[in-house]
């Protein structure tokens, strides 16, 4: 028998019966939609988690200093005040694989210039922080390693900022001042250079609302602080994360003077840990989403199989005339198979398209960013055809079981 | 003549519950090439039986049964399909055509289960080949709600004969029609006889078994009488003197 004398039967059997044809369908047409919808939704949150901890550096280290434990209460990390700028020295003189250190501290701070005024974090950092974090200035340049060596009263803005402070003007050579949070002490400061805007974090911080001084400065000249709230490490390859880490680990160790057995007074956070805790949330929801597109389709296949077993008992005296004429009982089942396979597939086809309008559709009115992979319309499109077939070999067995003396004889 | 049909001694026997009812019991017949057969008898008589099994639609419990010189008595479900694909032509009183398609589709519908690969183009020409036998050349592409009673028989003969099948087996062709359209048909059956194809035909109306040559009562599950039709019909002059009737009665009025 040809099978595309037997597909042109089937698409027959459909087209006779439009209005049944459709909504059979309609399970297929939706439950595929939500698949291809649901999926690229799940990829573009991933995407959007994988930009941003892209956009945290290039192979990062952050070390903190551990918490402190005073009579049973303890401090949150980096309580502990164990880092010293010392310590990055020696990671960056001492550590082999290390490419960039860059000392943190951090202080709220008021900042005014000319009749404006902001509040935001002053960050205190190294000349090789904008490399760690593969950040770049807009417009001036970054502050010099003498400007860190003589505690410059020099600043680098993020652009959001830079747009609160000056919303008309240049900000670059200008002067501003800064007051920190619970300090006395007020100093004017020169603009270096704007920031390239980065947007949010993870944590859906703005980035670009901060200002970049030497670590320096912020230490001598505002806070009087003497240890650091953290260390930013930049590894020379991703390969060499693991070697870089336990190298820190064991110098801190050391210049800490912590006894074998004992725990570190730091912690220590790769970006592959993020990324992975990231990524695995992204996931969880992709699957969730998947999973309840899956049953919808296999609700639809069960739609499919309704129909094609009323099909079957309507087109009785059809099968026992087909069986008088010569047809074996693998013909019969063959047609209404190929015609269940027809009914999912084409629903199939219909619901892809469904889908990646759909999933336009959510990206337009929500901006929420969707990604339709060639990959999820395979599968999709391939489950489909396998719901057909599944869910079409119970009715088309029975079909292909008839007694033709008694599907011939049936009204 | 080499006989077409051999039954020796058939037996079907059904299973009904606890009682069971000898449907056929001990037919044989022989039916040569070129015969025309009526299988006649009440209803309950086994004729629709022997019937199916005649037509390879079912299996004798008992017995041999040669289909043109094959051993068919005991073939599988598959092998039975070929065999009525190639051998037989099946004419059912209630046409049996395949609703909203065209009368050549349902001609070319045993060529779609031939197990030797046929091209669309034959298929079509062989399908026109057996329409223009029966006279309806012409219709082709009518589906059968657009065809009257008659022509929908004649439809269901040209797809009978699609695959030159050894035996034509009618079952109360004319069952549905009215008597003109009746001789009609009739009238194709014994041109197709005259033409040398071995047709067996079920009916219980002694007049429509008088177009045939031979009639075969059963009664019981066995055959009563086998003999010759002494006073054969001949469809065409029945024909004309229906018409020459008619006339009359018109011009009586």
């Amino acid at each position: 028998m040809r099978y595309l004398a037997v597909i042109k039967i089937a698409f027959r059997a459909l087209r006779r019966n439009k209005m049944r044809t459709v909504l059979t369908m309609l399970g297929i047409i939706i439950g595929v939609g939500a698949v291809i919808a649901m999926v690229a939704l799940g990829r573009g949150a991933k995407a959007q988690v994988e930009a941003r901890i892209a956009a945290l550096g290039q192979n990062v280290i952050q070390i903190f200093s551990g918490s402190i434990n005073r009579n049973g209460v303890f401090s949150g990390f980096g309580g502990a005040g164990t880092l010293t700028v010392d310590d990055a020295l020696a990671i960056q003189n001492e550590v082999p694989g290390v490419l960039a250190v860059s000392p943190e501290v951090r202080n709220g701070a008021q900042i005014t210039a000319g009749e404006n005024n902001w509040s935001t974090q002053v960050m205190g950092e190294g000349v090789d922080y904008l490399t760690i974090r593969v950040w770049d200035t807009a417009e001036g340049a970054m502050f010099t390693e003498a400007d860190v060596r003589s505690a410059a009263k020099v600043c680098v803005l993020g652009k959001t900022t830079a747009n609160q402070l000056f919303p008309d003007d240049d900000p670059v050579g200008k002067i501003i001042r800064i007051s920190m949070r619970g300090g006395s002490a007020s100093a004017p400061m020169r603009v270096l250079g704007v920031l390239k805007p980065k947007g949010a974090n993870m944590g859906g911080q703005d980035q670009d609302d901060t200002i970049i001084v030497p670590y320096t400065t912020s230490m001598k000249r505002f806070s009087g602080a003497i240890t650091l709230r953290m260390i930013q490490v930049s590894a020379a390859s991703a390969e060499q994360m693991v070697s870089v880490q336990n190298g820190i680990a064991e110098l801190l160790r050391q210049r800490h003077r912590i006894q074998a057995g004992r725990d570190d007074d730091f912690i220590m956070r790769n970006q592959q840990e993020i990324t992975e805790a990231q990524t695995a949330t992204t996931e969880t929801m992709t699957a969730l989403l998947a999973g309840v597109a899956i049953i919808s389709l296999i609700v639809g296949g069960i739609g499919i199989m309704n129909i094609m077993l009323v099909s079957v008992t309507e087109r009785t005296r059809e099968i026992g005339i087909r069986m008088a004429v010569g047809a074996r009982g693998r013909d019969i089942l063959l047609q209404f198979l190929i015609e269940a396979v027809t009914l999912s597939s084409t629903g199939g086809l219909l619901g892809i398209a469904l889908g990646i309008g759909g999933a336009q559709a959510i990206t337009l009115i929500k901006q929420w960013p969707t990604t339709v992979s060639t990959e999820s319309i395979l599968i999709a499109f391939i489950f489909s055809a396998a719901v057909g077939i599944f869910f079409g070999f119970y009715p088309a067995r029975k079909a292909s079981k008839l007694d033709p003396i008694e599907a011939l004889r049936y009204e | 003549m080499k006989p077409v049909i051999k039954l020796a001694d058939i037996h079907k026997t059904y299973q009904t519950g606890e009682v069971e009812v000898k449907a056929v019991c001990g037919v044989s017949l022989e039916i040569l090439q070129g015969e025309f057969v009526a299988l006649m008898g009440a209803s309950g008589s086994g004729k629709s039986t022997l019937m199916n099994i005649i037509g390879c639609l079912d299996r004798p419990t008992q017995g041999r049964y040669l289909l043109d010189d094959i051993n068919v008595s005991q073939l599988s479900r598959d092998e039975l399909a070929d065999i009525r694909n190639q051998k037989i032509g099946f004419v059912f009183q209630g046409f049996n055509l395949l609703s909203r398609t065209s009368a050549l589709e349902n001609v070319e519908l045993p060529m779609l289960y031939t197990r030797q690969h046929l091209e669309g183009a034959t298929q079509r020409e062989r399908a026109l080949k057996a329409l223009g036998i029966v006279g309806l050349g012409d219709r082709a592409d009518h589906k059968p709600n657009q065809l009257s009673g008659g022509q929908q028989q004649r439809v269901a003969i040209a797809r009978a004969l699609a695959n030159q099948p050894a035996l034509l087996l009618a079952d109360e062709p004319t069952g549905n029609l009215d008597s003109h359209t009746s001789i009609e048909i009739m009238g194709v059956f014994q041109k197709l006889n005259d033409q040398g194809i071995t047709i067996v035909m079920v009916t219980h109306e002694l007049d429509v078994a008088q177009y045939t040559k031979r009639m075969i009562v059963m009664r019981d599950g066995k055959v009563v009488g086998d003999s010759p039709v002494a006073k054969r019909s001949n469809a065409e002059k029945e024909s004309t003197r229906l018409q020459e009737e008619q006339k009359a009665a018109q011009l009586a009025h």
